[in-house]
């Protein structure tokens, strides 16, 4: 299992039953293959409609159907389309139960960089900055770490996304919780020790007395 | 009415310099011959107002590969490395504003109101060199509208009264832009009979189009 299939089975499980979510594009988009069975689940898309699902077959592509990377999807029976005022009044407004985003860093506050970094990479905030501050769970897929350089920070380097603290992230070693005290060790990832959770993160980390192995879906 | 304009008319209207909204989201929903036809004219700096600029050869890419625009709001520019490029080589001036405030922004600006009252962006470069209002003990950030000399819209249908519905995804930007823009020209996958779209599929009323793209050679069958 790569390290994007872990993350995203281990997200798998904090998705609600009954919950509107909004999977962010690249690992997050992951997370909705494996849902465990008899959840029911509806996805959002920015660009404007609840029920999204995979494209059914290759050659079924709608013109006017894609997801928020531009990518042709289906939608379920009971999906319902909309505008983009509509789309993020529903995500600034607290309509949206979980939001599943990628970052850059996070850091102590449990605040998440993930949408510049300065003179090198400029795609824009897109609808990132809306859903970290409005959806009512926030949590980050990342890897725990990108060329050996950690991203679990005492405080961020790269422009925050918003000053909010997220709810969770879970990388490809750890889960972690951020709360008021700083950001808590709860699960690590199979066969990873303690030791090399906190070597691979420069934020100092709060660990209790039991920290179990992540459980993964599907 | 008469209304119906052909395209190499429609794109005539638009000088050099001017300021355009563009509906769609990753070429999705863009109003394409439009797009095309502007830069087979050859215009020259023009402000884009849009959610993106899809992708090199896509959409509101094509007016980026041919340097038509010299300023761009958008939220997001990460799918277009040609933008991105003129950006960093300070050929392109961008401003990116977060999508659900620039959705908002361009609502505002088509419905008379002076601003937008955001949590979104508080505390981050975005905020900078906005105002904030304290209303009842929260801070809300100051966004101000944003309109434009033309809106350039597509539709999925269009009757013969220019009343306009739209399609899936392809809706996005398009019904607030139809507001928004002191000159409206739409553009439709099918032009019908009035009637065909009830009037209670009608997203945006024919009253706010000024002109619709006639059907052209090779369009439809």
């Amino acid at each position: 299992m790569d390290a994007k299939e872990l993350i995203a089975r281990r997200i798998a499980r904090e998705l609600p039953d009954g919950g509107l979510v909004n999977l962010g594009i690249g690992l997050p988009t992951l997370v909705s293959q494996y849902l465990p069975p008899g959840l029911d689940i509806s996805f959002q898309t920015e660009n404007g409609l609840i029920g999204v699902e995979p494209l059914p077959e290759e050659g079924a592509e709608d013109e006017y159907l894609s997801d928020a990377g531009g990518r042709f999807i289906g939608a379920v029976p009971g999906a319902a389309s909309f505008d983009s005022c509509f789309s993020f009044a529903l995500i600034r407004g607290g309509h949206l139960d979980v939001t599943v985003l990628g970052g850059l860093q996070v850091d102590e506050q449990g605040q998440l960089a993930n949408w510049m970094i300065p003179g090198r990479m400029i795609p824009g905030m897109g609808g990132a900055m809306d859903l970290v501050t409005g959806a009512r769970r926030v949590i980050v897929a990342m890897t725990h770490t990108a060329r050996g350089e950690p991203k679990i920070l005492r405080r961020c380097t790269l422009p925050l996304t918003s000053v909010r603290r997220v709810d969770l992230v879970v990388t490809d070693l750890a889960v972690l919780a951020p709360t008021a005290r700083g950001l808590e060790l709860r699960e690590r990832a199979p066969g990873v020790s303690v030791e090399a959770i906190v070597a691979a993160s420069a934020a100092r980390l709060i660990l209790p007395a039991d920290i179990p192995e992540m459980r993964l879906a599907g | 009415m008469h209304k119906m304009i052909a395209l190499e008319d429609a794109a005539a209207l638009i000088p050099d310099g001017a300021s355009l909204l563009i509906g769609g989201f990753m070429g999705i929903g863009s109003p394409h011959r439009l797009i095309g036809e502007l830069v087979r004219q050859g215009r020259r700096n023009l402000t884009v107002i849009a959610n993106d600029t899809a992708r090199p050869g896509v959409g509101i890419g094509r007016l980026i590969d041919a340097r038509a625009v010299a300023r761009l709001v958008a939220s997001h520019i990460g799918t277009n490395p040609v933008t991105q490029q003129q950006v960093i080589a300070g050929e392109l001036a961008a401003e990116l504003c977060p999508q659900g405030t620039l959705a908002e922004r361009i609502r505002a600006a088509g419905s008379g109101l002076g601003g937008v009252l955001t949590p979104t962006g508080l505390g981050t470069l975005v905020a900078a060199g906005k105002r904030t209002l304290d209303i009842d003990g929260t801070t809300w950030l100051l966004d101000l509208p944003i309109a434009a000399d033309f809106a350039l819209i597509a539709a999925h249908r269009a009757d013969y009264r220019c009343n306009l519905d739209y399609a899936m995804t392809a809706r996005n930007f398009n019904p607030m832009m139809a507001m928004a823009g002191r000159t409206v020209i739409a553009e439709a996958a099918e032009i019908v009979p009035v009637g065909v779209i009830p009037p209670d599929a009608v997203a945006t009323p024919g009253a706010l189009v000024d002109h619709l793209l006639r059907r052209d050679a090779g369009h439809g069958r």
